[in-house]
């Protein structure tokens, strides 16, 4: 893992719960449509808005994509789960109670491993299937916060979306490696495409249970929960705030109170929210409503062969294949760009150059248009072409990135022939390049004499010149050596 | 206008006069509107009749040719919803509701014709056997009217044994088809649970209950019941018939085993319904029935599991009833106060007894020792019963150990109104099915005997229900009705 | 019918009214302890028996469960929807602020 957090003797106890909305056309219990952004109370039914005589069934999409994150996080998938009763009142909830799973969810334990040097693993506890619940909308509060507004109007749009609830043990030991286990998950499941994960829109959601405890006890303290942090950052940090104000409280010593707290990211500050009852008494009872849900030993297998490559496996193997880590990471987490890479590796037969072009030139392109991997004009074939001409010795660095703009902009333009047309092939051989080096240094004897006393660093600008007197087309690598052989003979 | 005599009328026989013509619908529809106007104020079995509603839907099935069941009229229990009719439960809480949709058997009701003609009262939210825990006022048993018609489904008994519908629907959760059936002389069947849809049917006990017909005969019952059984995709639970309804044909019971659980009869029945009972037992053996001892051990600790499990599932299925999306609102300062306003003003005595109930019961620290418990009882008595039938077609017990108590009674004593229901109870936590039939008079009031068959067994069922019920002769018209008067 | 003898105080009574968001006045509540205790005492018979290792019925049915297809269809109108709201807004169902 990465540097663990500890303090004055203390160490940081982290655990995560995630909510995951599933990307189903419906909703988890009724017919609604899934989705996001409609004119409230637009996209509601019978059953979602709780009338008397509404009943729920079960979205069959939403437990094969519950069942698929289960097994790619690496749970264990028990034969039977149930789903449950978990009772509370308020307005969100129309049913006054969730459907949710208590004691036999979807998925049991499981462990999950951020991979690479610092990797760590991660114990699951479980994770199980849920309904969401309604959006408040509080008049005349600000920004949605509860705390003197004017009464309340209820918008039950969402009231119903499938949630998955992954719940991890208190492995992790940072606020970084929160982030990074998070990181991570979030792009297996979006890998497996059981949703977007978008925090901003809501379909990821992350709590933290955060405690302290002295370093060598196998204790735990009192843990609090942090709730809805809407980014990977205000998460890192909500976290570190966190431990920061319990190691002031203990060493001040107080005791740590179990309590819910919100981190506001723009003032860096922590605050209680205000608790909906002081202690929760669900009374979870099986739902009657729903039988039993049945796994089949074929249907796990079945399931388990149709996942893609995961972003933990998909690390290792660029890491085998010679990517430096951190590159393999951010391929890793992106599936669509390295599909990519993987494309266009195989047209070249050279991963590292291709990794190169495709985390630089083409990243940047991509970020610069606004486009994802499959949307751009640059297939994996046309880069290959172009690469192909860069690793072959007919294009320096410089060509190849004015031959990469012209495939961007022009969707027909083929690499060769814009090499040819605008006369960029290599400056290469030593006759050619003998002649630029004999006339640059001619022109420049300071520089040669003062590489010849020492001052090797000169030699950066004497390459530059020539460069400029190839029109920026020699062979740089060629060049470099040529040059050094003569200045020191 | 004819003047179409319909007590003592059938649904089957009001079929048949449909389809020859004899009468049309628009006209045995008025006929029992007439009748309801003026027979229900003093029996208060309707909560919502709409005549101009009721007889526009039956010229509507007048000019579409009178084929089936089409055109025949039904009452529909208050407690299953019916789409832009109001539908009350029986409660306060749910005065002025109007359900978005149709209950689906009441769904099925339309698309086999079946013309509405109201709402019948029952106990707030299916909670009471006696229909005197109804917030909109008792109903009188047509048999006597200082007495009660039983209850949940008190409204649709009522209905059906004073000539103001042919036939009805109502719900069973713990006898509650079952016992007013007994009480007012009719046919009620409890089916097998999941074989009839509860989408649209106000919940009480969601594991426990079913939509059954109440009939005045058995091959009505299996006519009925052919309408409204079958699969849901709106409700996960109900997954259908097995084998399709057969409208049974009376005959003898030779080579039928009936299973008598003795053990159980010893205390708490009635005389009079203890001699009725094995009157009926003379009866079974004379049609060439043998008589067999079986034993259901844990059948007396059905009515203290279900007085846990049926609180425990209502508790929660009323807790959406919070004055935020419909129903009665009291205001309040804060959500908290509203919410506790509203349902306090809403939900009667009983209803709120059992809600404490059930809450307790899935309280923390209490939740193992009451409803686990009683769910580990639930198993043992379905395994009583398991075994059972392994060595009988069918168990016979009285349907309710007494006849219909005078109203006012049983109120003061919610132990001895749950002990109406010790016979009926066992049978819905086991989710199998039961058929009560009448069983002559005790001291002019009806009698039922109950048949409890094996998960699935229905047709079974009304196969000794009809010759039970050709041997004992009964006649489910009240002797008031016959001389025309009330 | 046997019963065992149950107590139930007022607090705990009004604990379980909470719960449940059943607003009682005193008198409601000690004339509710005394039908409960009597209820309960005779349910409580139940924890008494020596049945814990017998599997507990949660559905009669013992079948799995049927799902549904994942597929929208439209639901109702938010005209149907406030149709019956007792507090409704122009879009909405409005309920009072949630206090403390």
């Amino acid at each position: 893992m990465s540097a663990p957090w500890q303090k004055d003797g203390y160490e940081a106890v982290i655990g995560l719960e995630i909510h995951v909305q599933l990307a189903t056309n419906s909703k988890m219990f009724c017919s609604c449509a899934n989705q996001f952004g409609d004119e409230p109370n637009t996209n509601v039914c019978m059953v979602c808005l709780a009338h008397p005589g509404a009943m729920p069934v079960a979205n069959a999409e939403a437990i094969r994509q519950a069942t698929r994150v289960g097994v790619a996080l690496g749970c264990r998938i028990p034969e039977t789960s149930e789903f449950s009763r978990k009772q509370y009142f308020y307005p969100d909830s129309p049913k006054a109670y969730q459907i949710s799973q208590y004691d036999q969810p979807m998925c049991a334990e499981g462990l999950f491993r951020v991979p690479g040097e610092g990797g760590f693993d991660v114990r699951l506890t479980r994770a199980h299937l849920e309904e969401d619940a309604a959006k408040m909308i509080h008049a005349g509060g600000e920004g949605g916060r509860i705390s003197g507004s004017a009464g309340s109007i209820v918008d039950f749009n969402r009231v119903g979306t499938p949630l998955l609830e992954i719940v991890s043990e208190p492995d992790i030991r940072s606020p970084e490696d929160a982030r990074r286990f998070l990181t991570l998950l979030r792009a297996t499941v979006v890998a497996i495409g059981a949703s977007d994960c978008d925090m901003e829109k809501g379909s990821l959601r992350a709590d933290a249970n955060v405690s302290i405890r002295p370093i060598g006890s196998t204790e735990y303290g009192t843990k609090t929960e942090l709730k809805n942090m809407n980014s990977f950052r205000f998460l890192e940090r909500g976290i570190e705030a966190e431990l920061e104000r319990q190691l002031e409280v203990v060493l001040g010593g107080g005791t740590i109170e179990q309590e819910t707290l919100h981190f506001d990211p723009v003032a860096g500050t922590l605050s209680s929210l205000r608790s909906k009852e002081q202690a929760h008494d669900y009374r979870y009872f099986p739902e009657p409503d729903l039988l039993p849900v049945h796994q089949t030993e074929a249907g796990l297998v079945e399931l388990g062969s149709d996942l893609p490559e995961l972003p933990a496996a998909r690390f290792d193997r660029l890491v085998a294949a010679g990517l430096t880590e951190p590159t393999a990471l951010a391929l890793a987490v992106d599936a669509d760009l390295a599909s990519y890479l993987d494309a266009v590796a195989t047209a070249t037969g050279d991963l590292k150059t291709s990794a190169n072009w495709t985390m630089g030139e083409f990243s940047a392109h991509l970020n610069g248009a606004g486009l994802s991997a499959d949307q751009s004009p640059v297939t994996p074939e046309r880069l290959a072409a172009l690469i192909a001409l860069v690793v072959d010795g007919t294009i320096n660095q410089t060509a190849a990135k004015e031959v990469f703009g012209v495939l961007v902009k022009d969707s027909q333009a083929v690499a060769s022939g814009v090499v040819a047309d605008r006369n960029l092939a290599q400056v290469g051989g030593d006759d050619a390049l003998g002649e630029i080096i004999d006339a640059v240094l001619a022109a420049h004897p300071e520089e040669v004499e003062a590489f010849k006393g020492g001052r090797e660093q000169v030699i950066g600008f004497l390459v530059g010149q020539c460069m400029k007197q190839s029109g920026g087309r020699a062979d740089a690598k060629a060049l470099q050596g040529l040059l050094r052989a003569r200045l020191s003979s | 206008m004819a003047n179409v005599d319909v007590i003592g009328l059938t649904a089957e026989r009001a079929a048949a006069m449909l389809r020859a013509g004899e009468c049309s619908s628009e006209e045995l529809a008025g006929a029992y509107l007439e009748r309801i106007e003026t027979f229900d104020p003093a029996l208060h079995a309707y909560l919502h009749v709409d005549p101009e509603h009721t007889l526009a839907a039956a010229r509507a099935q007048d000019q579409g040719g009178n084929v089936g069941l089409a055109g025949v009229p039904i009452a529909y229990k208050d407690l299953l919803s019916t789409k832009g009719v109001p539908t009350t439960a029986g409660s306060k809480i749910l005065e002025g509701f109007i359900p978005l949709e149709d209950a689906d058997v009441v769904a099925r009701g339309n698309a086999a014709g079946l013309v509405s003609l109201g709402k019948t009262n029952l106990d707030e939210f299916a909670m009471g056997s006696s229909t005197e825990h109804s917030a909109y006022g008792p109903t009188r048993n047509p048999w006597d009217q200082t007495r009660v018609p039983g209850g949940s489904s008190g409204g649709s008994a009522a209905v059906v044994a004073a000539g103001l519908a042919p036939w009805s629907l109502g719900t069973d959760t713990g006898g509650s088809i079952r016992q007013p059936a007994a009480f007012c002389g009719l046919v009620g069947l409890m089916p097998t649970y999941g074989t009839v849809s509860r989408f649209g049917v106000v919940a009480f006990a969601c594991s426990l209950e079913q939509v059954g017909p109440m009939t005045l005969t058995v091959r009505d019952c299996a006519l009925l019941q052919q309408v409204i059984a079958g699969g849901s995709e709106r409700d996960a639970t109900c997954v259908g018939l097995r084998e399709p309804i057969v409208l049974p044909e009376p005959g003898r019971l030779d080579g039928v085993r009936f299973g008598v659980p003795w053990a159980e009869l010893e205390d708490g029945v009635d005389p009079g319904i203890r001699e009725r009972f094995d009157a009926s037992l003379k009866l079974a053996t004379e049609l060439g029935a043998e008589l067999v001892d079986v034993e259901l051990p844990y059948a007396r600790h059905g009515l203290a599991a279900y007085y846990v499990i049926a609180p425990a599932e209502a508790s929660a299925n009323l807790s959406r009833f919070d004055g935020v999306r419909y129903g009665l609102r009291v205001d309040g300062p804060d959500l908290r106060s509203m919410y506790e306003a509203t349902r306090s003003a809403g939900f009667g005595p009983e209803v709120k007894r059992r809600i404490m109930i059930g809450t307790y019961a899935l309280s923390a620290g209490y939740h193992d020792a009451y409803y686990v418990q009683a769910q580990r009882v639930r198993t043992l008595i379905r395994r009583d019963f398991d075994a059972a039938f392994l060595g009988v077609d069918a168990i016979l017990l009285p349907t309710a150990p007494t006849t219909a108590f005078p109203m006012g009674a049983r109120m003061d004593d919610p132990l001895a109104m749950y002990a109406n229901d010790i016979f009926t109870l066992p049978v819905n936590l086991a989710g199998i099915p039961a058929l009560s039939i009448p069983n002559g008079l005790v001291e002019g009031l009806p009698s039922g005997l109950q048949i409890i068959g094996a998960a699935h067994t229905e047709n079974t069922l009304l196969r000794f229900g009809a010759a039970f019920e050709q041997a004992i002769g009964f006649d489910p018209v009240p002797p008031a009705l016959r001389g025309g008067a009330a | 019918m046997s019963a065992e003898r149950i107590e139930l105080g007022p607090d705990e009574v009004r604990h379980v009214a909470t719960l449940a968001r059943l607003g009682l006045d005193d008198a409601e509540v000690e004339r509710l302890a005394g039908e409960l205790e009597t209820i309960l005492g005779h349910v409580a018979t139940i924890s008494a028996l020596p049945i814990a290792d017998v599997p507990p019925t949660a559905h009669s049915l013992d079948v799995a469960g049927a799902l549904r297809e994942d597929a929208a269809k439209p639901g109702v109108t938010r005209e149907q929807a406030l149709a019956n709201a007792p507090d409704p807004s122009v879009d909405g169902f409005r309920v009072p602020p949630i206090g403390s």
